[in-house]
């Protein structure tokens, strides 16, 4: 529908309006390709880089699903959406899913009509302050003076975390990232506000990262994850078990380098059945039977694409924390592919 | 010079003494100097504090021009390289020249909105000159259809099938305007529109005849995208701005309350609400799962927006016209679409150039405030990716520099060119 | 239809809708009725079968349900426990306080530079032309952005006054110029300030009717009385003499550096002084234009009549050019106010809370009632416009040329 722009207005748009009541999967089959929302630029989550190629770990669930189901990681249009256009741009099908740092909240998926498929970073909102501010703990920050992201939940989260301590601050509302990096290295505001992750993403990129701390308190739960429209589910179903099998891929011990030669077929019946080689999962789910096969081979497992755009060896060192797999003592837990 | 002569006379001055030269204080230099500069202490005071700001300035900025730093890869290595002294990173300017120019458009591409930028001149100078022939004008005609396949990509035949409606519908206008403007005018539009129903069936979504790479219109970005965005809203506003104009001006009563609301709604409004409009609201309106490009919504945003302007700028050359030259069309016997073609909108359409210019480089700056709406124009490059990225972080001067600096050099052409024509088509004797 | 000049016998047929010139208007009127309402109908429509509206509904309830965020500039006291419709208001406060303030500035610099441009100081008069291209031909969002950047980077954080041997002190030790904006002493009124302020209207009153008297007596008897210093006198000596008779009531409270920021005194934060000073000074550029258009507009006629009665230029300037300018002035300049105020709703990009930035962006973004909050939105700048245009054409018809 976008290659022709005048024809698809007058002809597509006018004439067959009455058509276009099909599938969210069947739109993309269609299409060709997956239309995925993403953040502006936040480094490690999505950004495009000087070659204008999208990376970071929210992309790869975009390619990820891609993957599963066209079998092309790269059929995937990339949507910046700022905090604000984010939901809309959703609501009105511009987009098949949202796949930037978006908290999972009651309102956001009952008022606002969405559909959160999972949790892919567990997250909480932080404070970053530089360190010759003598700050230790966000409690001491009784009349600072606030950067934050506006049209997040951290505005939110914010105001309630100072009411309920009893003390006062100065909010500073920011649009982009870019900007508010710029006023907290100014001085213009004594501490940055958002997810951890975010900013310890934030963190990396200054020239001096030692000189700035995040503080220990966490003031709220930001379980992040992708969502869809409400209405469709089957499309809602593909979306969470992609981001299921990356999970379970590996907990099974399935990379991007050995994912072909277990899809040639183990012992393991759960990988079997997740690979596509017993169960007929791929059908029940409306795609090929090599789906999940596609996401791994593409992107790799949870654990590898969290190495390498948020891990402890990359410049945004992260570590795995309350992300790790259940086995090790985290919440990433997938229910079973059976 | 005899010996006599000059006996007899003690002395006599045979020639002219030469003109004293003006004092020194009149002439040259010190006079332009003294009646321009110091001709009173007000002025005296006036021209020492210009200096003097003008002096701070140049201190500020050229050490920065001159020690800049073109060759780096990040804000470090260009704080290394200066080592403390002052002086611009325009090593960010070099890097990433082509997100601020193209956006994401696919690099192998370049030529093709190049070659289109080219074309734009040749088919804007007939328009713009008119001492040119009269047959380019047929290139100009032809532009955007070359220009949209250039751009958008794909197969040659959507444009050339868009461009043979309107063919269609010229030349059914043509056989029946002689019977009456507005049967023609109907004639042509529905001739046009069965056209394109019809073609829809033969162009195909994926014929790939004489097809250039399709190229997604999100990737269309930076100043690329205001100069797209300037040139099309613009020219299709222009038509339309008439249309509102002569509705506001006509006798019908309807079709003037419409338009006296529609012009006043729109600039009540800041445009960068009816961009919210464009980006969040639009799509309630729209039959559920048509959703088209958001660049094409924003065209036509903007391109209301500056229908609405350009229709009061030339409400205001329809005003200013004689009653007279209203009376000598209808004298003649022309019907209404004729005196306004032949008598009216010629002249009314001159005296409103200044206006319109003033409203294209008007329109033409407000295409930034689409970065605000997440759109990766030039300003949206600069603010969202470049600024956002590691290497970049802190490059604020340069890159609002750079881009300050080519609206600049787009708008005062544009303003030095109006300035142009309005002498060239000066016609009164004064 | 018919009228008593058609004669009878010639009735009405259909193809008279289109041939007959009577009839024909009703045709195109009646024709266009109806594809505008088709039109709308269409998209009400489409919109009644949104599944988006559908299931949330249209409706402004969520005006009266608490926001839940805070705002930093408040006109009127606010917390995050307030509704979005008092949120609403604070931006709409904001809005029109940054706009008072633009305008005015505006005008003042549009008016120097415009003056100062036909001045025949020849670097005076390319200084400002400069000034009026540079600000003409570039976008405002970009202005905004760069004195922002100019306000954040180049002046001192509040840690920069800190300690024995501060990098920035504070100008005359009561205003501080921050990044985060300027702290000015705030005034404190205690007893007795009432009678300061009601002695300081009374001299402006007597200020305003000593002018007219003394005109009044030149113009009766030709006797020229002093003004100017004597309104000088009348304006500060009274109000002074009360102050310091009733022992100083209205004292100064100075901002001070306590924990992270400045304490006391008023805050003018860096956004809106980014803000109003980038609005300013770019508006400033279209109304020298226009200041520059009317005075040249005056035929030079006018400036050589006054010359030869013997006026000064300075008074040639405000008593024979600027009345007669003002009069091409002043619609363009009221068009420009306008152009401002909407130019200020790209307060969003500096993080200022106008009325854009909570109705039409927090508010907005929490509920997700893009339809409704954009709805007001625009009916709010439509109001504000149709105001300043109603002004504007009171004005109008009361400066028009009187001709008969």
């Amino acid at each position: 529908m976008k290659k022709s722009i005048f024809l698809g207005t007058l002809t597509v748009a006018g004439l067959l309006a009455g058509a276009a009541a099909a599938t969210t999967l069947e739109d993309i089959k269609a299409r060709g390709t997956l239309n995925c929302g993403v953040n502006t630029g936040l480094v490690g989550f999505a950004a495009p880089d000087a070659n204008n190629n999208w990376q970071g770990f929210d992309i790869d669930l975009c390619k990820a699903v891609a993957a599963a189901v066209l079998g092309d990681a790269d059929a995937v249009n990339y949507v910046p959406l700022t905090g604000k256009t984010r939901f809309t741009a959703l609501a009105a099908g511009e987009i098949d899913m949202l796949s930037r740092n978006t908290t999972w909240t009651f309102s956001r998926d009952n008022d606002l009509k969405f559909e959160f498929v999972g949790i892919n970073y567990y997250d909480g909102q932080g404070f970053l302050v530089p360190k010759d501010l003598g700050v230790t703990s966000a409690k001491d920050l009784d009349q600072a003076t606030v950067c934050i992201q506006t049209g997040t939940t951290t505005e939110l989260n914010l105001a309630d975390f100072f009411r309920s301590n009893g003390i006062s601050y100065e909010p500073v509302p920011i649009e982009t990232n870019a900007e508010a990096i710029q006023q907290y290295l100014a001085g213009a505001c004594d501490t940055y506000t958002t997810d951890a992750s975010g900013l310890a993403a934030t963190r990396a990129t200054f020239e001096d990262p030692s000189a700035h701390v995040v503080l220990p308190e966490i003031v709220s739960k930001e379980p992040l994850g992708p969502l869809v429209r409400h209405g469709d589910n089957e499309w809602g179903d593909i979306v969470r078990w992609t981001l299921n099998a990356l999970i379970s891929a590996e907990e099974l011990g399935i990379t991007s380098a050995n994912v072909a030669e277990l899809a040639g077929g183990t012992d393991n019946p759960e990988i079997n059945r997740m690979l596509g080689n017993e169960g007929g999962l791929g059908e029940m789910i409306g795609l090929s039977p090599d789906w999940a096969k596609n996401a791994i081979a593409a992107v790799g497992n949870y654990g590898e694409i969290f190495e390498r755009h948020i891990g402890e060896n990359t410049p945004i060192g992260l570590a795995r924390g309350l992300n790790a797999q259940w086995t090790d003592g985290g919440l990433m837990y997938s229910p079973p592919f059976r | 010079m005899s010996d006599t002569h000059a006996s007899s006379v003690a002395f006599v001055r045979e020639t002219a003494i030469e003109p004293a030269p003006p004092p020194a204080t009149e002439t040259g230099l010190i006079k332009w100097v003294r009646e321009n500069l110091f001709s009173s202490t007000m002025n005296s005071i006036l021209t020492v504090l210009s200096i003097l700001a003008v002096y701070y300035l140049l201190t500020l900025l050229l050490p920065w021009i001159m020690n800049g730093v073109w060759d780096a890869s990040s804000i470090r290595e260009c704080r290394e390289k200066l080592d403390g002294a002052t002086g611009g990173c325009f090593a960010v300017l070099a890097e990433r020249w082509h997100q601020l120019v193209f956006g994401r458009y696919p690099q192998d591409s370049y030529w093709r909105p190049m070659l289109a930028f080219v074309l734009m001149f040749a088919a804007f100078a007939p328009v713009l000159f008119s001492n040119l022939p009269r047959k380019l004008l047929i290139g100009t005609a032809l532009f955007p259809f070359v220009a949209y396949w250039l751009v958008w990509g794909g197969s040659v035949l959507v444009p050339v099938a868009v461009l043979l409606g309107f063919v269609a519908g010229y030349l059914v206008y043509s056989r029946l305007v002689d019977q009456s403007f507005a049967m023609g005018f109907v004639g042509g539009v529905v001739a046009a529109i069965l056209f394109w129903w019809a073609s829809g069936f033969v162009v195909t979504e994926d014929a790939s005849f004489m097809s250039l790479p399709a190229v997604e219109s999100r990737d269309i970005g930076g100043f690329m995208l205001n100069l797209i965005l300037g040139v099309v809203c613009l020219s299709v506003s222009l038509p339309l701005g008439i249309a509102l104009a002569l509705g506001r001006q006509s006798s019908m009563p309807i079709i003037k309350f419409f338009s006296v609301i529609f012009i006043e709604f729109i600039r009540g409004v800041p445009l960068i609400t009816l961009l919210f409009v464009a980006n969040v609201v639009l799509a309630y309106f729209l039959p559920p799962g048509s959703n088209f490009d958001l660049i094409l919504r924003v065209m036509i945003m903007i391109t209301l927006f500056a229908s609405a302007y350009i229709a009061e700028v030339i409400r205001g050359g329809l005003a200013a016209l004689p009653r007279g030259q209203y009376e000598a069309g209808d004298s003649l016997g022309l019907d209404y679409s004729q005196s306004m073609r032949l008598i009216i909108l010629p002249q009314a359409l001159k005296i409103s150039i200044p206006g319109i210019v003033n409203v294209a480089v008007g329109l033409f700056k407000d295409t930034t405030l689409v970065s605000v709406i997440s759109m990766f124009d030039l300003v949206g490059m600069v603010r969202g990716p470049i600024l956002a990225s590691t290497d970049w972080n802190g490059v604020y001067w340069e890159l609002f520099g750079f881009a300050a600096l080519l609206f600049f050099v787009f708008c005062y052409g544009i303003s030095q060119y109006s300035q142009w024509l309005e002498r060239q088509l000066q016609t009164d004797h004064r | 239809m018919t009228t008593l000049t058609d004669p009878p016998q010639e009735s009405f047929r259909l193809s008279m809708l289109l041939n007959d010139t009577r009839y024909r208007s009703y045709t195109f009127q009646f024709i266009a009725l109806i594809l505008i309402i088709a039109f709308f109908s269409w998209l009400i429509n489409n919109a009644i079968n949104n599944p988006t509206l559908q299931s949330n509904g249209v409706g402004f309830g969520f005006l009266w349900t608490s926001a839940g965020y805070d705002i930093n500039q408040q006109p009127i006291p606010f917390n995050s426990q307030d509704t979005h419709l008092r949120a609403s208001v604070v931006g709409v406060m904001n809005t029109l306080i940054v706009a008072f303030l633009g305008c005015i500035t505006a005008t003042i610099l549009g008016v120097i530079a415009g003056v100062l441009r036909l001045s025949n100081n020849w670097i005076v008069a390319r200084l400002m032309s400069i000034y009026v291209e540079a600000f003409r031909n570039v976008p405002v969002l970009i202005w905004i952005l760069i004195i922002f950047s100019i306000m954040t980077v180049s002046l001192p954080g509040p840690r920069a006054f800190r300690g024995d041997d501060p990098q920035s002190s504070m100008l005359f030790d009561a205003i501080a110029f921050t990044n985060r904006g300027v702290y000015v002493p705030k005034p404190l009124y205690e007893a007795g300030s009432l009678a300061v302020f009601i002695t300081f209207i009374l001299s402006i009153a007597a200020i305003f009717f000593y002018r007219r008297y003394a005109t009044k007596l030149l113009y009766d008897t030709g006797r020229l009385l002093p003004v100017f210093w004597p309104s000088i006198a009348m304006f500060f000596v009274p109000t002074l003499l009360v102050f310091f008779v009733l022992g100083r009531p209205i004292g100064l409270e100075y901002p001070e550096l306590r924990g992270f920021n400045f304490q006391g005194g008023i805050q003018v934060r860096g956004s809106l002084i980014a803000l109003w000073l980038a609005l300013a000074i770019y508006t400033g550029a279209f109304i020298a234009e226009n200041v520059r258009a009317g005075i040249q507009a005056i035929s030079k006629g006018q400036t050589e009549a006054a010359a030869s009665l013997g006026l000064r230029p300075n008074r040639i300037m405000n008593l024979v050019i600027l009345p007669q300018a003002l009069r091409v002035i002043i619609p363009p300049l009221i068009s420009q106010y306008l152009n401002l105020t909407k130019n200020s709703s790209l307060a969003i990009a500096v993080g200022y809370m106008d009325v854009t930035g909570t109705l039409g962006g927090i508010t907005l973004n929490q509920t997700g009632r893009a339809l409704e909050c954009i709805l007001l939105l625009m009916l709010f700048y439509l109001t504000i416009s149709l105001a300043i245009s109603g002004v504007m054409n009171v004005y109008n018809n009361s400066v028009k040329l009187k001709e008969r």
